[in-house]
């Protein structure tokens, strides 16, 4: 196994940005040549390009299946067009082993007038396969697809999880050396996504191919891929255990509406001042995965000595349901006696593998209970995204509940 | 697992310059350029209500026209053979050439989300785009036969030549028609100027009137065109009442290899960033 199935070599893409649009009109390269001639001499553009791609490199060896993460923008899809020969590189060089096939979008060049028999031997051959091949591959691909009793229906009467399970189904019975895959999980039903989760599974590690998955979905790619490739801006900024690749994913994705600073308020006795969400890094970020918890740090200046006071933190759902509070004086009821004037932080840490995947927000007030408030701020809100652990997108689906709990199953 | 020996290798670098054409990869494609031509075949019967009968009203009304306005008011001679036989084997030659250069000239556009989905190789939306008219062709040359009975013609041995005719024509069509897809991509003008060109297009060939007319001083501009040579010598072919201009069809011939392969080359350097301005 010297050499690697895919091999991709200081893979750069250059594109034009700055125009409204791409293509041109007869009268723009006219009149553009006649206002500034110059420009023909000059190359003037380079502030209006950007580098989609720059300087990736990375090989993958027959059988892998390699998920490729990244934020929107991160240079992901470029990299499967350039992989699939849709457009070129500006520099760099691939060299592949065998078929390759890619699935950018399901149903491509489907066509709605057209009947589901006709679509899977035109959307077969655009794939790439043959006649022969889809003859073949007819009976198993209708059934896969559950459409057994509409193959002579136009696909436009079709319900679109009818439309997108038979264009997945024509898609998956490719069989190319490599399989490119972007996204196409992110469509039908969730009975329907295991199935192709399933399918993407028996690809590789039944039939030996190699496979390259983007996805946004990390229980999708935790679940079948070993290896990943995090990029960003362009740039492969990790390349290992799946893992391992996608918690650093997860950290990078954080913003600074992770914490808020609230404006001076003097007229107020006390007041919060900033709250932040904090991973156990000690960054500010408002996204964690779900098996790990966020710390809240809640900065406070009281103006003047009050007893009585607490600080207190509620967290609700997305849908605005209060899940629980928690106040600083639970576990340390000393803090009711006299708060002296002056500027304080405190953290509270949230239970770990408490909450399901989902929004949460986090309001902080600052009073004496049930007698006065002095402040109360809607402040952040912090998201736990799938990792593919229990209880998340490994079934195919969210597990439902705002909680996830483990709990011991016994038999007797 | 599958054996490294048997598979291809792919190597994937930007091109610079003149890409030649690949001629294996066609070949390899060549269900696919079946399969499109079979689709837009398939749609044009399935959502129109006369379905085939288009392809018989577009030349028979044409040439009911013609025949009124050009034949009748206008006195345009046809060589001494009745001016609707005369246009018909004219137009629908000239049909099936205009149908494929404005279908041809406007088909990477309107594949776009195609060309930025999935590969293949260009080429092939423009070719099937002209492949399809040939159907309608076929039908349209029925009427060819009864107007033939009707006028009691009996075409001649020249004939056979008609493949060969038909062929050439395509080639110019599919020429002019990579030209056109792929300028159409980068200046979506040409979208509008299509219909425009065919129409003067018409004009500057010899299906309304005969050669024969624009004999003299002004000749050698027809030959020129090399739909020219190939409407006489479809005309001829078919009617048998001439004899075929082996010199104009030659000089036509040389036109459209020229217009051939310069149109697959600037297809194929231009093709490289089809997916990104699309």
């Amino acid at each position: 196994m010297s050499h690697p199935m895919i091999k991709v070599e200081h893979l750069s893409k250059q594109y034009k940005i700055g125009v409204d649009r791409t293509y041109k009109t007869l009268q723009d390269s006219i009149t553009g040549a006649f206002k500034s001639p110059l420009n023909l001499f000059r190359h003037s553009n380079d502030n209006n390009t950007f580098w989609a791609l720059k300087d990736v490199s990375f090989e993958v060896e027959e059988g892998e299946v390699v998920g490729i993460i990244g934020r929107n923008g991160a240079g992901k899809s470029t990299l499967l067009k350039i992989l699939s020969r849709i457009t070129e590189p500006t520099e760099g060089r691939i060299t592949m082993h065998g078929r390759v096939a890619s699935l950018l979008e399901v149903g491509t060049g489907f066509h709605p007038e057209l009947t589901g028999r006709e679509n899977v031997y035109l959307n077969g051959s655009i794939l790439g396969m043959t006649k022969r091949e889809i003859d073949a591959k007819f009976d198993e691909i209708v059934k896969f697809a559950e459409i057994e009793k509409f193959l002579d229906t136009p696909v436009k009467r079709y319900s679109s999880g009818m439309y997108v399970r038979l264009a997945f189904a024509v898609a998956a019975h490719l069989e190319p050396e490599i399989l490119l895959v972007d996204e196409v999980l992110a469509v039908g039903d969730a009975a329907f996504q295991k199935k192709c989760l399933g399918k993407m599974k028996d690809v590789s590690s039944k039939e030996g191919r190699t496979v390259l998955f983007v996805s946004h979905n990390m229980g999708a790619i935790s679940n079948l891929c070993r290896t990943c490739i995090l990029f960003e801006k362009g740039i492969v900024v990790e390349i290992g255990e799946t893992a391992h690749v996608v918690s650093k994913y997860m950290m990078s994705v954080y913003d600074n509406s992770a914490k808020i600073n609230f404006p001076i308020q003097k007229a107020k006795r006390g007041q919060i001042t900033s709250v932040s969400l904090i991973n156990y890094l000690g960054k500010n970020t408002s996204s964690f995965p779900v098996n790990e918890s966020p710390t809240i740090e809640i900065s406070y200046v009281l103006r003047e000595n009050i007893s009585g006071l607490h600080v207190a933190c509620i967290i609700s759902s997305s849908e605005g349901n209060t899940l629980f509070a928690t106040a600083d004086t639970d576990t340390n009821p000393e803090l009711f006696g006299v708060r002296l004037a002056g500027t304080y932080t405190t953290r509270v840490k949230l239970p770990e593998g408490l909450l399901n995947v989902g929004t949460y927000n986090v309001a902080i007030g600052l009073g004496i209970p049930s007698i006065e408030s002095l402040d109360r701020q809607d402040a952040v809100s912090f998201t736990l995204a799938d990792t593919g652990d229990f209880g998340s997108m490994k079934e195919g689906r969210r597990r439902s509940g705002l909680i996830l709990l483990k709990l011991q199953w016994e038999y007797s | 697992m599958i054996g490294k020996k048997e598979l291809s290798t792919y190597i994937i670098e930007p091109r610079k310059g003149w890409i030649p054409v690949d001629l294996k990869e066609l070949f390899r494609f060549r269900e696919l350029l079946y399969f499109l031509a079979w689709r837009d075949i398939k749609l044009r019967y399935k959502q129109t209500i006369l379905g085939a009968g288009w392809a018989i009203i577009q030349p028979l009304f044409t040439m009911v026209v013609f025949t009124l306005f050009f034949g009748q008011m206008a006195k345009i001679p046809s060589d001494g053979i009745p001016y609707p036989i005369f246009s018909y084997s004219g137009l629908i030659l000239w049909i099936y050439f205009s149908n494929a250069i404005s279908f041809a000239g406007t088909s990477m556009v309107s594949s776009s989300n195609l060309i930025s989905k999935v590969y293949f190789p260009r080429l092939i939306v423009p070719t099937s785009a002209t492949l399809f008219g040939l159907v309608d062709y076929l039908m349209a040359f029925i009427v060819m036969g009864l107007l033939m009975v009707y006028y009691q013609f009996t075409p001649g041995i020249t004939i056979l030549i008609l493949p060969v005719i038909l062929f050439m024509t395509w080639m110019l069509a599919a020429g002019i028609g990579y030209w056109l897809s792929a300028l159409n991509v980068k200046y979506r003008d040409i979208g509008y100027i299509i219909p425009f060109f065919i129409q003067l297009w018409l004009f500057a060939t010899p299906v309304i009137y005969p050669s024969s007319m624009v004999s003299g001083k002004y000749g050698w501009i027809l030959s020129l065109n090399p739909m020219s040579g190939l409407i006489e010598a479809h005309r001829h072919a078919i009617l048998g009442y001439m004899d075929i201009n082996f010199i104009s069809l030659g000089i036509s011939m040389l036109l459209i290899l020229m217009i051939f392969i310069s149109g697959m080359f600037y297809f194929k350097r231009v093709e490289r960033y089809f997916a990104d301005i699309i």
